[in-house]
C-alpha cells in the first residue's frame, strides 16, 4: 500500500472515530484539575481569592500609566521574587512573572512530586489576550526620552515580546523541557489554555499540563485609550464600584491584570498518586461569531454553550452555576443575559454570577481566574455573588442572578464558565464535581 | 569624573544589571565574569546603560576593554573625564 493511500485509510478510520466522538468525551481519557495557582487583584492564592469573593471584597484600585495618568485598574500585588531571581524579573516580562508565580503555586498546590517528574512530559499552555504591547510601549517611551534614537532600544525586546514569552518563562524557571506555547484568543483565552492542556493529555502528548491564562494588559496605556475611544472604559469616583456588570449605571470595562494556571492530569494518574481533585473537565466548546470585530454575537455564544453541554452529555438544568463573561459594558451585558435567559431561563436550580464585578476584566486570565473562584463551590455549596449592582438594569434581569451576598445552594455538581473575546471568539468550559466512585 | 567616580559608576550599573550578586568585594584585577554571573546579554545591558546614563559609546571592537573593573576604569576614564 502506497504511503498516501495508507494514510488516507488511516485518516478515514480517524474521521469515523471523530464522528463517533463528536459529542462525547467519555471515550477519551478523563482529565481532572489537581492544582490551582493564581494571582488576582483581590488575592494571591485560591483561599484568599475565594474568601474575598464570598465577603464581597473588590480588588480594583488604580495604576499610573504613561500618557493617561492614573487609571482605574485591577492590579496584582503578588511577590515575583517568591519564585524568580531579581535578574529574571528585570530581563523578563510582567506576563512572564505572573505566569511563573502561578505555575509554581499550582505545582505546590498539586503536591505532585515535581523533582522526580519527567520534565519532558510536562506541557505549558497559556491563554493570552495579547502579548508584547506593554514592552513595546515602554521601549517607545524610553526612546522618546532620547529623541527617538533607536540605538537606545533594548536588545531584550525580542525575547520579551515573542508570543510564547509567558509560557517560555515558566519553562525556564521550572526547567520544563516539554512543549510550551501561548494561545492568543482575546478574552476567551483563559478557558482555551485549559482546553489545550486537556486535549494534549487526551492525545497522550504529555502527562502533566500547566494550563490557563495570564494578562498584564493594564501595564500599558493602549488598552485604556482604545476602550475609552470606543466608549467602553469604566469611569467611577470609587474604583471599587467601577466594575458593575448588570447594574443600570454601568459604563464600561475595568482593565485588570492577573493569572491563573491549573495543573491538569489524566484521572488515572491523579488517582494513582492520591491527588486532591478539584473537579473534572467534562465539557468544553470553542466557536467563532464570524460577524464583527468587536460586537459579540449572543446566538453564537448560545451555540457554544449548547455544544459544551452536548459534549458533557448533560442538559442546561444540570448546571448549578453559570459564571458569566459580562464585562460591565452597556450592550454586551444585555446580550449575554438574553442568551442566558433562552438557555437557562427555566432552570430552577441554576444560579448565575459574575466575578468581574470584584476584579475587573483580567483579559487573558479572566476565564481561568473566574473558574478558579467558583471551584470551591463543589465543597461549600456556596455561589459567590455579583457585587456592585445598586440598581439592576431591567434588561439584565435573569432568574437566579446571585447579587450582593453568596447563595447557599443545596448542592453544586456542575459549573459552566463563559469566556468570550473580540473578533468573535467564544469559549465555554463545564467542570463537574469529582466523586471518587 | 575622577577614576574613583568612574569605578563607582560602573559598579552602580553592574548592581542594576546583576541585582542578585554581591558586588561589595569585587577584585578590580580579575575578570568580572569570573566573579559574578554576567552573560553576553548582561554585557550588552552594561554597554546600553553607559550610553543612556553618560552618552558613552563603546564600539564592539572595544568590548574586551571592559573585562575587569580596572580595565573599565582605564578605558572609560578619558571618555568620562568631562562628565
Amino acid at each position: 500500500m502506497g504511503y498516501f493511500v495508507k494514510n488516507r485509510v488511516i485518516y478515514r478510520k480517524f474521521q469515523a472515530k471523530s464522528e463517533q466522538n463528536k459529542f462525547r468525551m467519555n471515550t477519551l481519557s478523563r482529565v481532572v484539575i489537581t492544582g490551582v495557582g493564581l494571582t488576582a487583584p483581590n488575592g494571591n492564592n485560591l483561599t484568599e481569592f475565594r474568601q474575598n469573593l464570598l465577603n464581597g471584597i473588590s480588588g480594583v484600585s488604580t495604576i499610573e500609566t504613561h500618557y493617561m495618568g492614573n487609571m482605574i485598574a485591577g492590579v496584582c500585588n503578588f511577590d515575583p521574587l517568591k519564585y524568580q531571581k531579581k535578574k529574571d524579573v528585570r530581563r523578563g516580562t510582567r506576563a512572564g512573572s505572573i505566569a511563573t508565580y502561578c505555575a509554581n503555586e499550582a505545582i505546590l498546590d498539586s503536591s505532585v512530586d515535581f523533582p522526580n517528574q519527567d520534565k519532558s512530559r510536562i506541557g505549558v499552555y497559556i491563554g493570552i489576550t495579547e502579548h508584547g504591547n506593554v514592552e513595546t510601549e515602554h521601549e517607545i517611551y524610553n526612546i522618546s526620552q532620547h529623541n527617538y534614537d533607536v540605538k537606545f532600544w533594548t536588545h531584550h525586546h525580542n525575547p520579551r515580546t515573542v508570543a510564547n514569552n509567558p509560557a517560555g518563562e515558566v519553562t525556564l524557571n521550572l526547567e520544563i523541557t516539554g512543549p510550551h506555547y501561548c494561545i492568543g484568543a482575546a478574552c476567551a483565552a483563559g478557558n482555551i489554555g485549559i482546553i489545550q492542556g486537556l486535549q494534549m493529555l487526551q492525545l497522550g502528548e504529555i502527562d502533566l499540563a500547566i494550563a490557563g491564562g495570564v494578562s498584564e494588559s493594564c501595564q500599558t496605556f493602549g488598552i485604556f485609550a482604545a476602550f475609552k475611544s470606543q466608549g467602553a472604559l469604566a469611569e467611577h469616583s470609587d474604583p471599587k464600584k467601577a466594575s458593575r456588570p448588570f447594574d443600570k449605571n454601568r459604563n464600561g470595562i475595568v482593565v485588570s491584570e492577573g493569572g491563573c494556571l491549573f495543573t491538569l492530569e489524566r484521572l488515572e494518574d491523579a488517582q494513582k498518586r492520591g491527588a486532591k481533585i478539584y473537579g473534572e473537565i467534562v465539557g468544553y466548546a470553542i466557536n467563532s461569531d464570524a460577524t464583527d470585530f468587536v460586537l459579540p454575537n449572543p446566538e453564537r455564544q448560545g451555540e457554544c454553550i449548547n455544544l459544551a453541554l452536548k459534549k458533557a452529555g448533560i442538559k442546561a438544568e444540570d448546571i448549578d452555576i453559570v459564571n458569566t463573561h459580562a464585562t460591565s459594558t452597556p450592550q454586551g451585558d444585555i446580550q449575554e443575559c438574553e442568551m442566558i435567559r433562552k438557555i437557562f431561563g427555566n432552570c430552577k436550580t441554576t444560579f448565575i454570577n459574575n466575578t468581574k464585578s470584584f476584579i475587573g476584566h483580567c483579559m487573558g486570565a479572566a476565564g481561568s481566574l473566574e473558574l478558579a473562584g467558583n471551584l470551591p463551590s463543589f465543597s461549600d455549596n456556596l455561589v459567590h455573588p455579583t457585587i456592585n449592582i445598586d440598581e439592576l438594569d431591567e434588561s439584565c434581569r435573569i432568574n437566579n442572578l446571585v447579587m450582593h451576598k453568596p447563595h447557599q445552594a443545596e448542592s453544586v455538581n456542575y459549573i459552566l464558565n463563559n469566556s468570550f473575546g473580540m473578533v468573535g471568539i467564544n469559549s465555554v468550559l463545564i467542570v463537574k464535581k469529582f466523586l471518587s466512585q | 569624573m575622577t577614576n574613583e567616580q568612574v569605578r563607582q559608576a560602573v559598579l552602580d550599573i553592574i548592581a542594576d544589571i546583576a541585582p542578585d550578586e554581591d558586588i561589595s568585594d569585587i577584585n578590580d584585577a580579575k575578570p568580572l565574569r569570573d566573579q559574578i554571573e554576567l552573560d553576553s546579554m548582561d554585557f550588552l545591558d552594561i554597554v546600553l546603560e553607559l550610553r543612556k546614563r553618560y552618552g558613552v559609546e563603546v564600539p564592539e571592537a572595544d568590548y574586551p576593554q571592559l573585562n575587569t573593573l580596572a580595565s573599565c576604569v582605564t578605558y572609560l576614564s578619558p571618555k568620562l573625564k568631562n562628565k
